[in-house]
């Protein structure tokens, strides 16, 4: 069941993707360059999307567990500390210089292959000096 | 804009994901937290399941859903890998991306999320405003 449900969120999540055009690096710099030539298509994206996760939120509250799993395992943080915001903005540099978050980039692999390798390789390694250096701060 | 058409389809398509993998296994939807379980730690197989599907439906962009605009032109290697490499590192550092806090985390109010929403989306445009 979880096999299942987990597979067909991915390829629903990706056909979002694709539908809402994120999966284009030029639709997603047209919609940050709000100081040039400005393409709005992407605010029309979040908003539904999250409009659509609001009214999830409040069929959440109202369930003691979830329908398949037996506990919630939604994130709890409060603070905001400078991780957060210095982690978020370096995101922020790195998605506006070309266009890819995570999963646009994970789906270049196949729609722009010449530029999806070398995203996704050095995402991977971006990822993977965190986890170096978060396992070696906790010894 | 021709058409809201197809980005509110895909933004239904993203939001009603996120909500019945909520509803039903109980978490949140963030990509970039998802592609490190995948790669960091010992239970692979639903990470994997979610990743290949995130790939294949994708892959349906401009075969089945509208292309408005071309791809640019194959850009610099290193403009790539430096991104990659800042998104890869951010995203870890902060604690998510476009969908962990963009979508899920505003979707549920959570004061964390909108901060990191709000910052990534500040650099982002900075940064498209400076390269262009």
């Amino acid at each position: 069941m979880y096999a299942l449900i987990t597979l067909a969120a991915g390829l629903v999540f990706g056909l979002g993707l694709a539908f809402s055009e994120m999966t284009n690096p030029t639709v997603v710099i047209g919609f940050l360059d709000i100081l040039g030539d400005w393409n709005p298509s992407l605010i029309i994206v979040m908003a539904s999307a999250i409009g659509v996760g609001v009214i999830g939120y409040a069929i959440k509250n109202k369930r003691v567990a979830p329908m398949v799993a037996s506990k919630w395992q939604i994130p709890t943080l409060k603070h905001i500390d400078s991780k957060l915001i210095i982690g978020s903005g370096l995101f922020g540099i790195g998605w506006g210089l070309s266009g890819y978050c995570p999963g646009p980039g994970l789906t270049a692999l196949t729609n722009n292959p010449n530029e999806g390798f070398y995203f996704i390789g050095a995402l991977i390694v971006g990822s993977g000096l965190h986890f170096l250096q978060n396992k070696a701060t906790q010894k | 804009m021709d058409s809201i058409f197809n980005p509110l389809v895909g933004g239904l398509l993203i939001g009603l994901t996120a909500t019945v993998y909520m509803l039903t296994i109980g978490k949140v939807i963030g990509i970039s937290g998802i592609l490190s379980q995948l790669l960091f730690s010992k239970e692979r197989f639903l990470p994997f399941l979610f990743i290949a599907g995130l790939i294949i439906g994708g892959s349906a962009y401009g075969v089945f859903t509208e292309q408005t605009v071309p791809f640019p032109e194959v850009r610099s290697p290193w403009l790539l890998i430096i991104s990659g490499l800042l998104v890869g590192y951010g995203t870890r550092l902060g604690g998510g991306c476009t969908s962990g806090h963009g979508v899920c985390g505003i979707s549920r109010f959570s004061p964390r999320s909108i901060v990191a929403t709000l910052t990534f989306m500040a650099t982002a445009i900075i940064t498209v405003a400076i390269v262009n």
